[in-house]
């Protein structure tokens, strides 16, 4: 199993040096030359015009996929609500399913449950599939992975999709390591071929350096966690109806070993800037807390949330919680502003489901004007007390 | 009591430009690292050590990966298994996690198994709860803070908008934050020995630790990737010019026409 270069065809283009995921492979004297980097995984053979790469890597015919159908939502609870990135993905799993004509599944685990299985027909669940236990009141992986297996295994889904929280990300991995199947994490687009069924799931990688799309080409259902805030939920809609149905619940020993000795909301005062209107953000650029202050002056004015990058958050002039990009939340605002942030990639790719995003920053060559709609280029310690003047007289 | 932590080397992704003029990542010259969580995975496993108890520092990787096990030795691991093998190439994170697992089930008895939460250059955070699941053995996710009391597990956990307290059975598996605990910097003494050539550390490869080739690296692997690109950019952007006064008159008149204030 291995990939080679055919010298006589390869004329040191270069396409393979920026399809490779790895820095695999380099061109030197018009030559593509594998460095000890490529992990022989492919994803330069189709760059090639040439026919220049070689490979033994066998074409895997798929397996029968036929009797999956249907696209699943697991859908997470968040203190005695529902957690919004539930009704996300059923938005997503509405125009996934649509695309084949297929119908969309929530899945509700726990143990009084009742209460959310309208909201989630409202926003588009055609099938609610309940697991009931009185272990299951409160999330543990194990109990939850058994309940879950069960489901999948009994209908088999053709997409399974969780939200990339921190309860999903614990879930989903346990959950496809059981069944065997694949899994991509933290993805932020989804499509669906028509004619395959084949899931295209789009995720930051590399520090959000490069975007992967990755495909499950051997098994059903396609599991992926989606970043929350990422995906439109559906208004709800009084007219729709669904199905409900209840699944027993078989729990072994061996699932109970973990107790839960207390459980407690976090200290931290949840900032929801997911759904916030307008995010008024500051990086390295602010300089200090004051910086940050005068962030949260404007805020005030124009009924923002303030988030950062993460320098001013390793710096202490923000608190954790407040940070945007791949590392902290996801965006999409009706309006983003900018301020002191050259724009690293790991931000932008925390903020490009923004519709507005007006960039402040005194580098003309800030990374974060590429991205900008209203680009200012000045002193962001002059521009924001202007900015708090023009907000505060009437328009 | 054996504690195996895994570890891994990685680039240091807050080290990685972008070419200007072309968009493109430039990866050379990225400095690798051991990655910053899985450092408090060790710290935990250094402090949680007995006596007659044993850390080993596990990785998979090519060869230069050793580069974490002497620098995990230096801060306090009794030794490293390096797991590399060229049929352990293009593992999505199921075939990684079944290597691991397998070489975990090599080394014979283990307590507990200890981990960052993910790597910063997958960021995927799957590692920890599929090799808990290939060993059969619960796992406790996101741990901030850890003691072991009568042969049990009990940690705190943070799951963003819940604290938990949770307790169990060894053996487990845990996936640490970096606000367990500070670690320590690598002891000289201790480090030098580890370069040596008579350090304890293993490399093994997929017969080594009973490793089907097609249940490892790229062959074992249930994902694929099919394509990269640089994420996207491209908006059409207007330059707001002048004194800070009048840009700012400027775009607020601006946003208040698109309704948007």
């Amino acid at each position: 199993m291995a990939i080679w270069i055919v010298e006589e065809n390869c004329k040191g283009c270069g396409l393979c040096v920026k399809a490779c995921p790895y820095g695999g492979v380099e061109v030197e004297d018009e030559l593509a030359r594998l460095t000890d980097r490529c992990t022989s995984c492919g994803a330069c053979i189709d760059s090639c015009n040439l026919e220049a790469i070689g490979s033994d890597l066998e074409d895997e015919t798929a397996p029968d996929f036929s009797d999956y159908r249907d696209v699943w939502v697991f859908t997470e609870q968040s203190g005695d609500r529902l957690h919004p990135v539930s009704l996300e993905l059923l938005g997503e799993a509405t125009r996934l399913a649509g695309v084949k004509g297929h119908r969309v599944h929530a899945v509700l685990v726990g143990h009084d449950v009742d209460r959310f299985t309208a909201e989630l027909i409202l926003h588009g669940a055609d099938v609610v599939h309940v697991a009931r236990h009185p272990e299951l009141e409160h999330y543990r992986t194990l109990p939850y992975t058994r309940a879950l297996a069960g489901m999948v295994l009994d209908h088999k889904p053709e997409v399974f999709l969780m939200g990339a929280t921190p309860l999903g990300r614990d879930l989903a991995p346990r959950l496809s390591r059981r069944l065997d199947l694949g899994l991509t994490a933290d993805c932020t687009e989804l499509r669906i071929d028509r004619d395959t069924g084949g899931l295209w799931q789009t995720r930051p990688a590399f520090g959000g350096n490069i975007m992967a799309t990755i495909l499950s080409h051997k098994s059903r259902p396609q599991m992926a966690t989606v970043r929350p805030g990422v995906m439109a939920a559906l208004p709800a809609d009084p007219s729709r109806t669904g199905e409900v149905i209840e699944h027993p619940v078989d729990l072994e020993p061996g699932d109970l070993v973990a107790r839960i000795l207390s459980q407690s909301r976090a200290e931290k005062q949840a900032v929801d800037l997911a759904s916030a209107r307008i995010v008024v953000a500051g990086g390295h650029g602010m300089g200090s807390e004051e910086g940050f202050r005068k962030l949260f002056d404007l805020a005030d004015v124009i009924g923002a949330e303030v988030g950062g990058t993460r320098i001013p958050v390793e710096e202490g002039w923000l608190p954790p919680e407040r940070q945007i990009g791949q590392t902290g939340q996801a965006v999409h605002p009706e309006l983003y502003f900018a301020f002191g942030i050259s724009g690293a990639i790991q931000h932008r790719a925390g903020i490009t489901g923004s519709r507005y995003i007006v960039a402040v920053n005194r580098d003309p060559q800030a990374p974060i004007f590429e991205v900008a709609d209203y680009a200012m280029i000045g002193d962001v310690h002059k521009i924001v007390p202007a900015l708090i003047e023009a907000a505060g007289r009437e328009g | 009591m054996r504690f195996v932590v895994l570890i891994k080397q990685v680039p240091d992704t807050s080290e990685v430009k972008i070419d200007p003029k072309t968009g493109n990542l430039i990866r050379t010259g990225v400095p690798t690292i051991l990655n910053p969580e899985d450092r408090h995975a060790l710290e935990a496993a250094i402090r949680l050590k007995g006596g007659d108890d044993e850390v080993v520092a596990m990785t998979m990787g090519p060869t230069q990966s050793v580069d974490v096990l002497t620098e995990a030795m230096g801060m306090g691991a009794d030794r490293g298994c390096l797991l590399s093998d060229r049929f352990f190439a293009g593992a999505d994170t199921w075939a990684t996690s079944y290597t691991l697992g397998k070489a975990i089930q090599s080394l014979g008895d283990f307590d507990l198994v200890l981990c960052g939460r993910q790597a910063i250059d997958g960021d995927t955070a799957q590692i920890g709860p599929q090799v808990a699941e290939h060993l059969g053995v619960p796992q406790v996710t996101y741990v901030n803070d850890l003691r072991l009391e009568d042969g049990r597990l009990i940690a705190r956990r943070d799951l963003g908008d819940r604290v938990e307290e949770v307790e169990t059975p060894l053996p487990a598996l845990v996936t640490v934050l970096a606000s367990l605990n500070e670690p320590r910097f690598p002891d000289l003494k201790r480090l030098l020995a580890a370069c040596e050539e008579s350090a304890n550390i293993q490399v093994l490869d997929a017969a080594d630790i009973g490793v089907m080739a097609d249940k490892s690296g790229l062959r074992g692997s249930y994902t694929r990737v099919v394509e990269t690109f640089s994420p996207k950019k491209g908006r059409e952007t207007e330059q707001i010019e002048g004194s800070p006064v009048e840009m700012a008159d400027r775009l607020i008149g601006i946003l208040r026409d698109k309704k948007v204030l």
